[in-house]
């Protein structure tokens, strides 16, 4: 037996050889996120990635805008660990919600949105939103088909996350600053949030919304009907 | 730890063109990383030694070597037409200050090369 490779034969090293590539890590997730766009942009959906950490209120949010958005019912595709809580919750304010789990995955990728949205029934729906794994680390690279990206920054995280997680903050189309209702009472300063915030996401509309009271949240729904869907990939 | 999910891709790229040049080892990746891809390089080297200790014997991952190459954010200020290398994570021009989103460099995650024999 060879000593470098463990065959059985007398080892000939072969040439060694170097293939010049500059492939994209995530070019196949990137390739099917963009058959996603086409596909939601071909039935008229608007598509939404929503992200934040866990706990920050996403589907409190998202029961609010099942009730609220003109064309009900909305659609909704939602990743968890486990349990299939989030969708019955969604199911119960009256969204058409499916579940998925993601096992030890800490994001969701496009080829698992495309077979979720293969359960969902989607005539007569124009939003579909893809609820990410409570998570604002690893779903900032993975592009899922989405239209809009939307991040849920909750009173009570810290005025500093942005700065914490530059990379997703950046990444937001808007940004939702979630339980207002609690500014209060957790001595939140919301000018610091919001200045740490333009510092990292010039561009992105910014929400201050309670999902609890309901406020605030009829300007994300017209924000949310201007959209127009987006051709081409994320930038 | 998506870090695991993209040494798989990297696992399933590089073993699709070693098959590819009809090649048996892996000597040598070279992965260009952005200091804006939301990626952590150490955690990739991490998941990269697992691959290589893992590898059985015959495997075209035994002795593979990873190269990391650190690429810097660049940005452009459309204010001063000019790019410039951010200081910190707020991506402000360093002329006027100016807020920009527009950015040149510094999302790579990219197989740059492969040595094989």
């Amino acid at each position: 037996m060879c000593g470098t490779c463990g065959c059985r034969d007398v080892h000939v090293p072969r040439p060694r050889r170097r293939l010049e590539l500059q492939r994209n890590l995530l070019s196949r997730n990137d390739a099917r996120a963009q058959r996603n766009r086409s596909q939601f942009e071909a039935l008229g959906l608007l598509s939404l990635n929503l992200l934040s950490a866990p706990g920050s209120g996403k589907t409190a949010l998202l029961e609010q805008l099942a009730r609220r958005w003109p064309q009900r019912p909305i659609a909704v595709v939602v990743g968890d660990l486990a349990t299939d809580n989030d969708a019955r919750r969604l199911r119960a304010a009256g969204a058409r919600a499916v579940q998925i789990h993601t096992g030890s995955l800490c994001h969701l990728e496009a080829d698992l949105v495309a077979k979720a949205v293969r359960q969902l029934p989607l005539e007569g729906v124009n939003l579909l939103v893809i609820e990410n794994v409570g998570n604002l680390v690893c779903p900032t690279a993975f592009d899922l088909g989405e239209q809009r990206r939307l991040v849920v920054l909750a009173v009570g995280e810290g005025e500093d996350k942005p700065l914490k997680y530059p990379a997703l903050f950046r990444s937001a189309d808007a940004v939702l600053l979630n339980k207002i209702d609690l500014e209060q009472a957790t001595g939140f300063q919301r000018h610091r949030a919001l200045a740490n915030l333009r510092g990292i996401a010039p561009r992105a509309a910014v929400f201050p919304v309670s999902a609890r009271s309901g406020q605030g949240l009829e300007a994300v729904v017209d924000w949310l009907k201007a959209q127009q869907p987006r051709h081409g990939s994320r930038p | 730890m998506h870090e695991l999910a993209l040494m798989a891709e990297l696992q399933r790229l590089a073993e699709a063109e070693l098959q590819r040049e009809g090649a048996q080892r892996i000597h040598r990746l070279q992965l260009r990383l952005g200091t804006l891809a939301g990626v952590d390089g150490e955690a990739l080297r991490l998941a990269f030694a697992v691959l290589v200790s893992q590898a059985p014997a015959g495997s075209p991952w035994r002795g593979a070597v990873l190269d990391l190459e650190t690429i810097q954010a660049r940005c452009f200020c459309s204010d001063c037409d000019q790019p410039f290398k951010p200081i910190d994570m707020i991506h402000a021009c360093p002329r006027c200050g100016r807020l920009t989103s527009c950015v040149l460099g510094g999302r790579e995650l990219e197989l740059a090369s492969l040595e094989v024999s």
